[in-house]
């Protein structure tokens, strides 16, 4: 049988280019880029994606119901994998835009880097953390599978999620400070970096999200 | 584990075609921007950047096509640049699947365009390219102005007045290409890369003059640059990605291998 994503659409941010990272590894796959909640609520694997600032993501997220219905999902072991802001919105609040409350499935903040950043050498860190960087497995996933430890995914972003709960974290990067890459949580899986931009580690991650039945 | 420095191979795509300028010799055709952009993809570039520099308005349509055809192959992020004057233009470019755009005149013409253009559709797929050429005479303190018009034309803007404030509008990235330099072979013009990496928090990309593999390391390590750009050097087949990459590491520098 044929299985479906749906690509959840709250009108933020371009998704084509999610969908044809889909498409090129699951070709027999039905994508549909949506704001149905019937279709999404009916789809074999729900991918939840974010751009932009985190306060026109939630004011979307809430007039579309998503709010309600991503936990659910959750909770009924859909699989799903949230990308960039779109595991931001699932963390309790963040600071950007002077303080959002999120959906607050997973406990946890979401905090801005910080202005003149520096290493250890005293070299200026730019802000948004924008490139390939490594991400340290903390633990082994279904999503992991086939891809090397330490590999290198490409990140867009000037916030980061802070895990309360210590025991999702399923990856770790480094900039300025350690920050969480990965979350996971039963059936969803959420990444801070961008699978569709990562040339074949981030196409094997989504592969493997294609072929998990959403257990760990 | 750090962020990588970034390296950029840069396609200039005339009516459908990758071509480059070899300074006083004609324009040598360099392929299929698809087969071209796969190539480098294979080979491991962190980023592919298309600058368009058809004339015609007709020819225009032929790069959103090849950005779609490409998009659906190749999974690095891709910035197109050239022409780019309106919020309609860079909608049409990132629904065919660029993840970034780069504005160049249009921002010299209407620094208000970025500002817009960043609220949009976010700073992260902003990029401001600045062409600028050296000013100042031997002996007097480092000055660069911006240039138009394949830097035929002197606007008066002083380059790091400028980059100030284009970040201050919302650019999310520079792209800065040195007149003086372009086509040359004679390596980047890393004073100015260091002028500009000291007064913004944007990363800056290094552009202009690449002739061989320690210009790279140049351009980071003296420059201060987040990525670095070239073209012909790798068109033509005098070095690969992976040299580039191997070089650079050689050298103490964090890239994607």
């Amino acid at each position: 049988m044929t299985t479906s994503v749906a690509i959840i659409d709250y009108g933020m941010g371009n998704l084509h280019s999610v969908a044809s990272a889909f498409a090129h590894v699951a070709p027999d796959s039905q994508i549909d880029i949506t704001s149905d909640a019937q279709l999404i609520a009916n789809a074999d694997k729900v991918l939840f994606p974010g751009v932009g600032a985190i306060r026109d993501c939630m004011v979307e997220i809430r007039r579309l119901g998503f709010d309600t219905l991503v936990p659910e999902m959750i909770k009924g072991g859909k699989p799903m994998l949230a990308i960039c802001v779109g595991m931001q919105a699932l963390m309790a609040s963040s600071e950007e835009n002077s303080g959002v409350s999120c959906i607050d499935v997973l406990p946890g903040f979401v905090n801005y880097f910080g202005d003149d950043l520096r290493d250890d050498q005293g070299r200026k860190l730019k802000v948004p953390h924008m490139g390939w960087n490594q991400v340290q497995q903390t633990i082994d996933h279904p999503l992991w599978q086939g891809i090397d430890n330490y590999s290198h995914f490409y990140f867009v972003h000037s916030y980061f999620v802070i895990a309360s709960n210590a025991q999702q974290v399923a990856g770790r990067t480094e900039y300025h400070r350690e920050f969480v890459a990965a979350l996971s949580h039963g059936s969803l899986f959420a990444t801070q970096f961008h699978p569709e931009k990562s040339d074949t580690a981030g196409l094997q991650l989504l592969k493997n999200f294609m072929d998990w039945d959403g257990r760990i | 584990m750090s962020l990588a420095k970034r390296i950029i191979p840069c396609l200039d795509v005339d009516c459908g075609r990758v071509v480059k300028g070899v300074q006083f010799a004609d324009i040598r055709d360099a392929g299929d921007p698809v087969e071209v952009a796969k190539r480098y993809n294979e080979q491991g570039a962190d980023e592919i950047t298309f600058l368009d520099i058809t004339a015609t308005h007709e020819g225009r349509d032929t790069i959103v096509r090849t950005v779609e055809k490409i998009a659906s192959e190749v999974f690095i992020p891709l910035t197109v640049g050239g022409g780019i004057r309106t919020v309609e233009d860079i909608r049409t470019l990132l629904n065919a699947g660029a993840d970034k755009v780069g504005i160049n005149s249009a921002a010299v013409f209407n620094p208000e365009f970025v500002r817009q253009a960043s609220e949009r559709f976010g700073a992260q797929c902003i990029v401001v390219a600045i062409d600028a050429k050296k000013v100042s005479s031997e002996g007097e303190a480092n000055r660069w102005e911006i240039f138009t018009h394949g830097g035929r034309k002197p606007t008066g803007i002083d380059v790091v007045e400028w980059a100030i404030k284009m970040a201050d509008y919302g650019a999310g990235e520079i792209l800065l290409t040195s007149m003086d330099r372009d086509g040359t072979k004679d390596g980047f013009d890393v004073s100015m890369i260091r002028a500009i990496n000291h007064v913004v928090c944007i990363p800056v990309i290094a552009s202009g003059g690449v002739g061989n593999l320690q210009h790279l390391v140049d351009g980071v390590e003296q420059g201060g640059a987040d990525a670095v750009l070239a073209a012909s050097i790798f068109h033509f087949g005098e070095y690969t990605i992976p040299q580039a990459k191997a070089y650079m590491c050689d050298q103490g520098i964090e890239v994607r291998l």
